[in-house]
């Protein structure tokens, strides 16, 4: 399940609704991303977030299928926020449920990787000396990237 | 009758600088989002960053696209600098 939203979400309450996943499940690996204090520009105080609704959840919709073609995936939820987010609030949540638990790190690492490069999100950083809108980095491109030439296979 | 036009949709840093969210253009026979984004950058000022500026991707009818994917009457066409969500 896909939620783009601009409220907050409780991580506790989204791994207790991927524990109930069926009896074959014996991994549950997650990961929160979180607005943090060193970006592109000194003294950031929050983001702005825009993306392109439709698109977004039909890139992460694709994605959770590629990662299901490749690992076992029983279950996988991703939640992304929009709009305004101060420091240190939640931005990304990625769950994914497996068998075992090779299975679930490395889809939920790729789901993250390649949301990063392929979803159609924008960060502009706020801070006192204005706006400014966040530049892809290469290590992120890098990072997508080894997915698809085979360096990242388990 | 059939839609004969495009919609063409602008994000992030492109909106804000081209001042522009959406536009509605003609169709054109035989047409690629390369000769869309060509035919664009030819309006001067901001709009020629679309070919001379930093990378621009594009989306068709909401799926990643190339310059010389084709664009026909009806298509939803979105132009946007690389994404930095997550």
């Amino acid at each position: 399940m896909i939620s783009i939203q601009s409220e907050d979400f409780d991580s506790g309450s989204e791994y207790e609704a991927l524990r109930d996943s069926g009896a074959g499940t014996g991994a549950i690996a997650t990961f929160t991303g979180l607005v943090r204090d060193s970006g592109d520009t000194q003294n950031v105080s929050g983001l702005f977030l825009e993306h392109y609704p439709g698109m977004t959840e039909q890139v992460i919709s694709g994605l959770i299928k590629e990662a299901s073609r490749r690992w076992d995936v029983r279950k996988a939820r991703v939640i992304h926020r929009v709009g305004r987010l101060l420091l240190q609030e939640q931005i990304v949540f990625v769950g994914v449920c497996s068998a075992h638990r090779g299975d679930a790190f490395a889809a939920c690492e790729f789901i993250m990787d390649a949301l990063k490069t392929s979803a159609p999100f924008w960060k502009k950083e706020l801070s006192e000396a204005g706006e400014h809108w966040v530049e892809q980095k290469a290590s992120d491109v890098a990072r997508g990237d080894a997915w698809d030439t085979g360096d990242r296979q388990p | 009758m059939t839609n004969q036009t495009l919609t063409v949709r602008f994000f992030a840093r492109l909106r804000e600088e081209l001042g522009t969210e959406q536009l509605t253009l003609p169709a054109e026979k035989d047409q690629t989002a390369g000769d869309l984004l060509a035919e664009l950058a030819r309006r001067g000022g901001p709009w020629a960053q679309l070919q001379s500026g930093q990378p621009v991707m594009i989306a068709i009818n909401q799926a990643m696209a190339k310059p010389a994917t084709p664009v026909r009457a009806g298509d939803e066409v979105a132009f946007f600098p690389p994404v930095t969500g997550g």
